[in-house]
């Protein structure tokens, strides 16, 4: 994997990412905000794939070409991020606010 | 072969996501939104982690194995967490776009409600038996 390749993929999930902060920032209601967190949550999982994928320097003879302790950290926030929103879905049902 | 195969994965991935994204901006309201990000993302991100475990085929297992894991949860979960969300924006009265052409939930989400509201009734009814107790006691 090119480095170039990583970055550009970086470059892209960094424009998504603003995008969900900005529906997060203007959405209307608060469920709007909900998947928006959402999503901006398994957004996070493909930065963990790209970090994983980041070529390490090499001057060490024992370093593995991958970081792929990043994937423990994806699976673990894959985890997190499901319990929230399950969470968030729990506590909004039966409110009434305006739409 | 196995790395062209990955590369594309990841490219249609990331293109997946930004769709998605776009989608929650421009959308008119929650349940588009949430039919857009969560379906084009949920299925990028998917791809992007299937291109990462294959980047493991052959030297590195473990990071294939952890992407497969990952992938099959995030495919079995997101969709479950946007479902429950959208379920509790209907039943908490969040209303459809304008433009929207039918909605079939309408009779289950009043029952939920009615439900909602009999459950609340209940539980002010203990609590006025318990302060009627507690001031009989006084």
């Amino acid at each position: 994997m090119s480095p170039t390749f990583l970055e550009v993929a970086m470059y892209v999930l960094i424009f998504s990412s603003l995008l969900c902060l900005d529906r997060i920032g203007r959405g209307p209601t608060a469920p709007d905000r909900a998947i928006s967190i959402d999503t901006l949550g398994t957004i996070m999982i493909g930065f963990c794939c790209i970090m994983a994928l980041w070529p390490t320097p090499t001057d060490s003879p024992s370093a593995s070409p991958f970081m792929d302790y990043y994937m423990t950290i994806a699976i673990a926030w894959a985890i997190i991020s499901f319990i929230g929103s399950l969470a968030l879905a729990k506590y909004l049902e039966g409110r009434c606010y305006d739409a | 072969m196995l790395e062209t195969i990955a590369l594309w994965l990841f490219g249609i991935g990331l293109a997946f996501d930004v769709l998605g994204c776009i989608g929650l901006v421009r959308l008119p309201d929650v349940y588009n939104r949430a039919q857009a990000s969560t379906k084009c993302v949920t299925l990028g991100t998917t791809m992007i982690l299937v291109a990462t475990g294959l980047f493991g085929v052959g030297g590195n297992w473990p990071l294939f194995i952890k992407s497969i894991l990952c992938a099959v949860f995030l495919l079995m979960t997101a969709p479950v967490g946007a479902h429950a969300i959208c379920r509790s924006a209907y039943v908490s009265g969040v209303k459809l776009a304008d433009v929207s052409v039918e909605d079939a939930f309408t009779q289950r989400a009043r029952t939920i409600r009615a439900e909602h509201r009999q459950r609340a009734e209940e539980i002010e009814r203990n609590l006025r038996e318990v302060e009627k107790s507690e001031e009989a006691e006084a």
